[in-house]
């Protein structure tokens, strides 16, 4: 009990708080104890100590924040994208070794080129040309059969009446170019799907690859008022988080975004499946597909169910079954140029700040 | 004439946290350092780390007060930016570094100041994430927000500011235990 009197005595004093009275007792104090004399100049320094890391915190923080606005709006070449710098930074890097590889690369092809031309007597042109003419054949075909397609979409859209969404979850952009993930259950039986935006935009969408045990589905937005934004400002996670560790989501359990807080209960889920982890957070039907997210603004998971049984008991798909997922998809070349985001810009904001910027990809996802 | 009153009046912004200055500093040297340290061996997140620890240099220098403006913010900045660079090359054993301006000042001893007040900073924030909730916050509200103690006993839920005072008695002393044990064994 005394202590804490001393204490607040010497921090009225080290802050001018005293009055002249006081002060002049206080020093008479502390020239008579060294143990006192000491507590000021320790507890001086400690102060300074604390007021200083306060400032270059938040010092620093601005800086991130400065980072994040100028590339942002383009005034700096930005970390992520920027191809010259890219490449300038992969050639130096990897340039004795291509070399090497080219090098080696360049003599076989040499050698089995002289080996296959001494071999073979030539009489090929022909079939190429005939490969040539196939390839337009089915080409042509192709478009008769595109063409009447159309023609039966077309028909079919002046008949259908404006789609009345039914039911709904969250997603969260993993590409520029409008792939989206979400839960499997919720776009299950879908027949009409679309996203809608921050401003409220409704976006056709359509399912481009399903992991129904995962509970994982890649969306891709189709419609073409669809405006790619720059770069992405959250990460993928690809090991598993900790446990306890703070955690945060986004979703729309209604018409509007809501934000919730929690932490990571248990790395398994229900009954010990080891595919989703257990977080502890407020969560509604319609947050299904959100994504969860730790301090340092990289998703960890994906919010997929809860327990009716028991109170605050729910699940997220772990992080890294995306990148399996996509892997998956990826077997399908024309969806080779997918990219998930790696380094997160906002790591170092404040939470608000977080938020703010990352609102804007998560997309509420409408379902007929 | 012109031009030594606006660095000056940057470094004072700098000096108060000031968005505009910070900005302002960020976009005319920013691009300069990044292809520094992309054309080193280095990649474009590299480069922001280098160029925001350099800004933290900057900073702490014009609190200091004692900043001899004696040559330009992008001159410093970019020697700042050079040597920690070249240390980070050293550390990973590629020694060269192929640039288009050599230093022209020497930055070695605003370095080794830098380094100790790093090493402050983290021992803070270790100490600090060491405490746990709600000493964490009793204290940031007590001694960073500079909030009255009945304010802090209402919203923290203390029945009275004595409560509050006690409570933050001790987690004070844990932070100061915590910051001091390392600090005598590390510094």
């Amino acid at each position: 009990m005394d202590d804490v009197k001393i204490l607040e005595a010497v921090e009225r004093y080290i802050t001018g708080q005293m009055t002249p009275d006081e002060r002049v007792y206080f020093e008479n104090l502390r020239k008579s104890s060294s143990e006192i004399d000491q507590l000021v100049v320790e507890h001086t320094f400690f102060m300074q100590q604390m007021n200083r890391y306060d400032q270059t915190k938040k010092y620093k923080s601005l800086l991130a924040d400065t980072h994040l606005h100028l590339a942002e709006k383009g005034a700096i070449q930005s970390t992520r994208l920027q191809g010259k710098a890219k490449i300038v930074y992969l050639y130096n890097r990897h340039k004795r070794t291509a070399s090497i590889a080219a090098s080696i690369a360049g003599i076989t092809a040499l050698a089995i080129s002289m080996l296959v031309s001494s071999v073979t007597p030539t009489s090929q042109k022909n079939d190429i040309a005939l490969l040539n003419g196939e390839i337009k054949a089915i080409k042509n075909q192709n478009q008769q059969q595109k063409r009447e397609i159309d023609n039966i979409k077309q028909n079919i859209n002046v008949t259908t009446a404006p789609i009345v969404y039914k039911t709904g979850g969250t997603s969260f952009l993993i590409d520029v170019a409008g792939y989206l993930v979400t839960n499997a259950h919720v776009v299950r039986n879908a027949q009409h799907i679309a996203v809608q935006n921050s401003k409220g935009q409704d976006l056709a969408a359509q399912v481009v690859y399903t992991d129904a045990l995962r509970d994982l589905t890649i969306l891709k937005i189709t419609d073409t008022s669809f405006k790619a934004p720059v770069s992405i400002p959250y990460s993928i996670k690809k090991t598993s988080a900790e446990i306890a560790e703070p955690i945060y989501t986004l979703g729309f359990p209604r018409n509007e975004i809501v934000y919730g807080e929690g932490y990571l209960a248990a790395k398994t889920g229900f009954n010990g499946d080891t595919l989703t982890c257990q977080i502890a957070i407020a969560a509604n039907p319609g947050n299904s597909g959100g994504p969860i997210l730790n301090n340092r603004g990289e998703v960890v998971g994906i919010l997929s169910a809860k327990q009716i049984s028991a109170e605050g008991v729910v699940f997220a798909t772990q992080s890294k079954y995306i990148y399996k997922a996509l892997a998956q998809l990826q077997k399908d070349t024309s969806f080779q140029r997918i990219k998930l985001p790696s380094t997160s810009s906002v790591k170092g904001l404040d939470k608000t700040q977080q938020v703010k910027k990352i609102s804007d990809f998560v997309y509420r996802v409408k379902v007929n | 004439m012109k031009e030594a009153n606006t660095e000056k009046a940057l470094l004072e912004g700098l000096a108060r946290s000031d968005r505009k200055a910070i900005e302002i500093i960020y976009k005319e040297n920013f691009n300069a350092i990044q292809s520094l340290v992309v054309n080193n061996n280095g990649s474009a997140d590299d480069a922001k780390d280098i160029f925001q620890e350099a800004m933290v240099v900057l900073y702490e220098k014009a609190k200091s007060g004692s900043f001899e403006l004696n040559c330009l913010i992008k001159t410093y900045l970019y020697s700042v930016c050079r040597r920690l660079w070249l240390k980070k090359l050293l550390y990973q054993n590629r020694f060269t570094i192929n640039d288009v301006q050599e230093e022209s000042i020497s930055v070695e001893e605003d370095l080794e100041d830098h380094d100790q007040k790093d090493q402050e900073f983290e021992l803070m924030e270790k100490a600090m994430g060491s405490l746990g909730e709600p000493c964490k916050s009793l204290l940031e509200a007590f001694y960073l927000q500079k909030r009255n103690m009945q304010e802090i006993a209402l919203s923290f839920g203390y029945t009275n500011s004595d409560n509050a005072k006690n409570q933050k008695y001790k987690c004070l002393m844990r932070l100061k235990k915590a910051f001091f044990l390392q600090y005598k064994t590390e510094l």
